[in-house]
């Protein structure tokens, strides 16, 4: 039968029930995804980000583990030996050099472990000193950003979840903290602090950590949690005004299950984006302060600490001066990469 | 100027001069918690000789009316007492001395980081992802993440230690130019990113489409209707600009032996030169707040369509 175009009459054909195989055709075979596997997927397809993710690991790894199997020590003046003089030839010495009697063995056929980048002017092998340096440096960010963390997520959340003249009163701390200058401060707070603090903390365990790393911490603590608790607090405002908490509400739930189902994971992203944007700020300002000579305690070397000390013999060791600073550039560079990368992959909504 | 936008300066002058009184009396009762106290540095003295210095600096006196002498003098005989470790001579001194080479450097600075800035950053806008813009992009991602103190090393190794083209010194003829180089790269770096995304934002607009329409030159719808535009951003980060180059200038000063008022402060560290250290301090963080003050009303009166809070 020609089949009228213009008729009415129904194709029977197409309500026939469909077969097995149609069926199976329809069905999407793609296993559910969550939103963590969805990020990490997008993190993985941004080729600067995983380079900078992998190049972090690598560095935290060996200012981890190569300074257990490295056969010098950080604060080792190799030219020393317990009961003779000092022996000056191992201050200073080019990468790959010895000093005499190090050399002496090598003539006896014995091999001697090579000093990657020379030895600094009391004869420190320089390549250890600046892996602890590294090491020091990430400790230091890591550790900042977490009391950041602690202390604005604490403070935003109860502001924002409260609200009303807790938030005020809050919020216009937070406004002064904000508009002082911080770097001012911060040397400001260090200069005074590590001398005020040293007899504070002696025969305790923090005494071990030095004067100058406490008031680093405490600096940190005190200065920089502002813009981590006004983002959580702007997250929250935001998020408890949001339809779904407010059906979730209108169907009985309790605050607390509103915080734990809704609030936080929504937060979560957020949360961990600018942690870890916040750890190269803080390696930024622990050597800078370093480069100061208000970092890390003497011997303790630090990668801003290794540059300042390098400034003195720039025309004559400028190697010295060149391997840490390339070293932190690299650390910054990478963890700035990796947070940008980290935010355009779990919160496309920041980028701007 | 509406009196909403009246109402939001006064509120702004009075943060900030809030501010600046928070600074002064963070920065006095810091440096009066040192232990021996802020006029007697590290050597053990005499009873008789700290009781008279005690006298001499006022400090048998109570706190608070030490404080309150300290905030009258600084505020109506402009008065930071006199230097510790630089004897003879006032602290109002060393600053002011310190503070003609450090303006010089930072206005330079800040003149040469806005003019290359927005150069580059339009440049970049307007070859979007051609060589060009990418060649901008790297470069300035790189100089962005590096520490002030390192571009600084780095910069006084290469052109005063290898090619010898410029004095390492920078009390010399010809000294301030490399710092202001090193000081100028970061902003310089910043303010390209800005304009450039800034400037696509305006390229996008409708106005820049319907100049275009009505046969305005390129040349005029470049300069006239989007630079004009895309540069509303870069005010707003001039506060910041001089708040960077403020903080710079104290390592920059350091490598390169600038006689400013940023070495003065590192020196006044390590010296425990504490009046020094509160003076320049205070004269810094007040140079800083007013700069951001100053940046924040012309962004809101330059862009009327900025709402207020």
């Amino acid at each position: 039968m020609k089949k009228n175009p213009f008729s009415l009459h129904v194709n029977m054909d197409d309500f026939i029930p469909a077969t097995a195989e149609e069926k199976e055709y329809m069905v999407q075979m793609r296993p559910s995804t969550t939103f963590f596997k969805d990020g990490v997927k997008r993190l993985l397809k941004n080729k600067v980000a995983t380079v900078s993710f992998v190049l972090i690991v690598l560095i935290t790894l060996t200012s981890i583990f190569l300074p257990m199997l490295w056969p010098y020590g950080y604060d080792q003046q190799l030219g020393q030996v317990w009961g003779r003089p000092m022996d000056p030839s191992y201050n200073n010495l080019a990468p790959f050099e010895y000093g005499t009697t190090e050399q002496a063995r090598i003539a006896a056929g014995e091999s001697i472990f090579p000093h990657i980048f020379g030895t600094d002017s009391q004869g420190r092998d320089y390549f250890i000193r600046v892996v602890y340096g590294a090491r020091i440096s990430l400790g230091v960010g890591f550790f900042a950003s977490i009391i950041v963390l602690i202390i604005g997520m604490t403070v935003g959340s109860i502001a924002g979840y409260i609200g009303g003249k807790v938030d005020i009163i809050i919020m216009r701390i937070v406004d002064i903290i904000y508009s002082l200058p911080d770097t001012l401060m911060v040397i400001l707070l260090a200069s005074v602090m590590k001398v005020s603090l040293g007899a504070l903390i002696e025969g305790t365990v923090l005494a071990k950590l030095g004067s100058n790393m406490i008031s680093l911490f405490v600096v940190f603590a005190l200065l920089y949690w502002v813009s981590m608790s006004r983002l959580i607090r702007g997250q929250i405002l935001s998020l408890r005004e949001q339809e779904y908490v407010l059906a979730s509400k209108a169907a009985g739930a309790k605050s607390g299950w509103v915080i734990k189902k809704h609030l936080i994971p929504n937060c979560i992203s957020v949360v961990i984006i600018s942690t870890a944007l916040q750890i190269p700020n803080a390696i930024f300002t622990e050597s800078y302060l370093s480069f100061l000579g208000l970092g890390v305690n003497a011997p303790m070397p630090s990668l801003g600490s290794l540059a300042s000390d390098a400034l003195n013999g720039i025309s004559s060791y400028p190697h010295r001066l060149v391997i840490p600073a390339v070293v932190i550039s690299l650390i910054v560079l990478s963890l700035n990469l990796f947070g940008d990368g980290l935010r355009d992959a779990f919160d496309p909504k920041l980028k701007n | 100027m509406n009196s909403k936008t009246l109402l939001y300066i006064l509120k702004r002058i009075f943060l900030a001069a809030l501010t600046v009184w928070i600074v002064i009396t963070i920065t006095f009762f810091v440096t009066r918690a040192v232990p021996g106290g802020p006029f007697l540095g590290e050597k053990a003295l005499s009873a008789e000789a700290e009781a008279a210095l005690n006298a001499k600096y006022g400090l048998d006196k109570p706190v608070f009316e030490q404080y309150t002498t300290y905030l009258s003098d600084i505020l109506f005989r402009f008065d930071f007492g006199p230097s510790l470790k630089d004897r003879g001579r006032d602290v109002v001194d060393i600053i002011t001395n310190g503070m003609k080479v450090s303006i010089k450097l930072g206005v330079c600075a800040a003149a040469i980081a806005t003019v290359v800035g927005v150069v580059l950053g339009a440049v970049a806008a307007l070859r979007r992802n051609k060589l060009v813009d990418k060649i901008i992009m790297v470069v300035t991602t790189a100089f962005v993440s590096m520490p002030s103190f390192i571009m600084g090393t780095l910069l006084l190794l290469l052109f005063a230690q290898v090619l010898k083209w410029v004095p390492a010194n920078g009390a010399t003829a010809g000294g301030l130019i490399m710092p202001v180089i090193t000081l100028a790269l970061y902003p310089a770096a910043y303010i390209t990113r800005l304009t450039r995304s800034s400037m696509l934002d305006v390229l996008g607009q409708d106005y820049i489409r319907t100049a275009r329409a009505k046969g305005v030159s390129p040349v005029k719808v470049i300069f006239g209707h989007a630079l004009k535009n895309s540069l509303i951003p870069v005010i707003t980060y001039l506060g910041p600009m001089l708040a960077y180059i403020v903080t710079g200038s104290l390592v920059v000063e350091q490598i390169f032996a600038v006689p400013g008022i940023g070495r003065d402060f590192v020196n006044s560290i390590t010296n425990r030169d504490y009046p020094l250290i509160m003076g320049t301090t205070i004269v810094l963080a007040t140079l800083i707040v007013v700069m951001n003050l100053v940046s924040d009303i012309m962004y809101k009166v330059v862009d009327p369509r900025i709402t207020l809070e």
